[in-house]
């Protein structure tokens, strides 16, 4: 193989960061959508192209192995959909003037370099750039969840800043022990923060320092991933936002701070004296799910609601992991895949929904399959696969979970399906107000990008039917890995 | 030679943990606020030494970045906000300041406890850094939980942030110190621009700036 020094490792991360500086600078707003969603795409192949390519050897700083791959593609995959529906919704916001063109300018930039510096956190090698890449990312949100500068988007934007911030601090913290750790094994320098001489030498580092290290980056971290005791930027940022920043939340932002968790929950398992992470993640999926699907019956804003939702799901990923064995790993990575394109394609529905009612209150929304059929019946299709009911693919990654569970813990899992239970009746309690009965709120036409989210959902729908088998075999291999 | 080395980062570190003590009693804004320009003059200092004993030039960076950014912009800037809003007259605390020192040195107890028993392949400089480290970062948790002023909770995250920093000093020869002491400073400045924004708005009611327009009189 010829190296041509730039491989599509380099484009990942360069073309978001050339697209933003052009989106900052350009005026029109059709032109910076369209360009948005061409650097996406781009972005996209390149992803893909990972799969085929020959993988460039580790550096000290970026990495492509079996584990990222899965992320970087699915990141790519939601974050391309999410620059096409977008365009729509931005053009709408245009129209009403919620947003100004310079803010547009701002948000298209802010939209790529999170692109950018997701996929950098993910192809790091190193933690300290891991930590830098997800630092980034969330400042970036966070500007993003307050460009519409009302009085609720800046005190959504603060409260997460501030929580953020402290997470982001505590992961450090955990980062540098790690790294004092790793030192008198590994030798002083560069080479004890890189993420492939730490696994390599992970037996040897003294474990007692490795468990406060990784109680810190759980507690950091797991502020990102939006753990229950943790979580409450989590439901102020999605709802007060822009949706299109809803959808890539959930869908992205969430899996790539879960994957910092698993990297260092590797580094754990590799070191046979440490704690066992598994324990603690399971205490904290486990009060996730079980606390937000509580809380799912007392919402009455239609992007609260689903951003309860989102915690509820990252509750049973990091539940499954946290089981660990092949089995719970697998069911784990279905589960967030899976709950990636569902649920950021429930926010494409919902977020043209809110602009037609001009409201996000549940109250005000009703009777949307006689009004709006298509975004009706989709948002009745996003509900019940994101509630776990068949045929959809989230039935099978739930059942994997469970049934896995049952074999080594039934306790556990009993508490667990009463979670997942619990969310169910609250979803199906609320759909059944949206989508059927009398119309309520104004029923004007709507102007939606479709696309988007029926690829999410025959996805979803596909992958509960049929699991291609080079998939399955992917997603095993994966799963050993984790251990 | 090695001895002195040891007592005065030794002496540095337990200063800050001192001044972070001090962060926690101050009641008025602009005391706050010097004491926080101490804190970070003592961490410049602490810096300073630890690029001097571990040979390790670039460390200066990150001391002069504590010093400049740190110690004198973001200061004197909280200072003109504080001013120009007219809240420097506030004085709020949470909890009683008795119980608030107690919770205090419980903190600083628990993290030589912690760490101190854990650390014990490291070397005695870094070892010493890291119990005050955390220390620094407990307490910089306790004064976020005990206001309820932007202010003095951006002032408290950012001591937290001075005990991040000499933490990754004190680990010898970690690399990206530099880096992640640049990140972090801009994330302070995101978030000293962020209380302009938010103090505006319980001011005027709104941050749209058409809105601000309107009340200075430059209606389009």
């Amino acid at each position: 193989m010829i190296d041509l020094g730039f491989g599509p490792v380099d484009a990942i991360l360069v073309i978001p960061l050339l697209a933003a500086a052009v989106l900052a600078s350009l005026p029109s707003y059709r032109w910076a959508a369209r360009l948005n969603v061409g650097a996406t795409l781009l972005t996209l192949i390149a992803a893909i192209s990972l799969l085929f390519a020959a993988r460039p050897a580790p550096t000290p700083y970026l990495i492509i192995d079996d584990l990222n791959i899965v992320f970087i593609v699915l990141g790519s995959f939601v974050g391309f959909t999410t620059s096409i529906f977008s365009a729509t919704y931005i053009g709408h916001e245009l129209e009403i003037g919620r947003l100004t063109p310079t803010y547009l300018r701002f948000y298209h930039a802010m939209y790529q370099i999170l692109m950018s510096a997701m996929s950098l956190a993910l192809l790091a090698n190193n933690i300290g750039l891991m930590w830098v890449a997800i630092e980034i990312a969330t400042l970036t949100t966070v500007m993003m969840v307050g460009v519409y500068r009302t009085h609720e988007a800046l005190e959504a934007a603060w409260k997460y800043f501030i929580l953020g911030s402290v997470g982001i601090g505590l992961a450090l913290f955990g980062t540098i022990l790690v790294y004092v750790a790793a030192e008198p094994v590994v030798g002083e320098g560069l080479n004890s923060m890189v993420w492939t001489e730490l696994i390599a030498h992970a037996r040897a580092i003294d474990p007692a320092l490795l468990n406060v290290a990784f109680v810190f980056l759980l507690l950091g971290y797991g502020t990102k991933v939006g753990l229950a005791p943790l979580h409450a930027w989590l439901p102020d940022a999605h709802a007060e936002g822009p949706t299109p920043i809803s959808a890539v939340l959930s869908g992205l932002l969430l899996n790539v701070a879960l994957y910092a968790l698993l990297r260092f929950k590797m580094l754990m398992t590799a070191n046979a004296a440490a704690v066992a992470p598994g324990p603690l993640m399971v205490t904290l999926g486990l009060i996730s799910v079980i606390f937000a699907s509580f809380m799912l019956y007392r919402r009455r804003d239609i992007k609260r609601m689903f951003a309860y939702s989102s915690i509820e799901h990252m509750g049973i990923i990091v539940f499954a992991f946290g089981m660990g064995g092949p089995l719970a790993n697998f069911a784990g990575l279905l589960h967030m895949t899976m709950h990636s394109l569902t649920k950021s394609g429930i926010f494409f529905t919902v977020g043209h929904v809110t602009q037609v009612k001009g409201t996000q209150r549940i109250a005000d929304i009703g009777g949307l399959t006689e009004t709006h059929a298509w975004l009706g019946w989709s948002l009745v299709i996003g509900v019940v696969a994101i509630a776990g009911l068949p045929p959809f693919g989230i039935f099978m990654s739930e059942f994997l979970v469970v049934s896995s569970t049952f074999a080594r813990s039934p306790l556990l899992a009993l508490v667990l399906v009463f979670g997942l239970l619990l969310a169910l009746g609250a979803l199906l309690l609320r759909l059944n107000s949206i989508a059927f009965g009398e119309p309520r709120g104004p029923t004007g036409p709507v102007k939606a990008s479709y696309a988007p989210l029926v690829t999410h959902f025959a996805l979803v729908l596909a992958v509960g039917i049929y699991l291609p088998g080079p998939l399955v075999a992917w997603f095993q291999h994966v799963a050993t890995l984790l251990g | 030679m090695a001895n002195l080395d040891f007592d005065v980062s030794h002496l540095l570190a337990g200063g800050l943990v001192v001044v972070s003590f001090m962060l926690l009693y101050q009641d008025r804004l602009y005391a706050l606020l010097n004491v926080y320009a101490l804190h970070a003059v003592t961490l410049a200092l602490a810096v300073a030494w630890q690029a001097y004993i571990q040979d390790a030039p670039h460390l200066y960076v990150t001391a002069t970045i504590a010093l400049g950014f740190k110690a004198i912009i973001i200061p004197v800037a909280l200072h003109r906000i504080i001013e120009r809003l007219g809240i420097h007259r506030e004085i709020e605390t949470v909890v009683g300041i008795g119980l608030t020192m107690l919770v205090g040195i419980g903190l600083v107890a628990l993290s030589m406890v912690v760490m101190l028993r854990i650390t014990g392949g490291a070397a005695p400089i870094a070892r010493e850094d890291l119990a005050f480290a955390l220390a620094v970062v407990l307490l910089g948790l306790l004064v976020m939980v005990t206001r309820r002023n932007a202010v003095g909770q951006v002032v408290g995250f950012m001591s937290l942030e001075n005990g991040l920093v000499l933490a990754a000093t004190g680990a010898k020869g970690m690399p990206l110190v530099v880096e992640i002491s640049v990140a972090f400073s801009i994330l302070i400045a995101f978030i000293v621009i962020g209380i302009f924004l938010f103090r505006i708005r319980e001011r005027f009611d709104t941050v749209d700036i058409m809105a601000l327009d309107q009340f200075r009189g430059e209606r389009r």
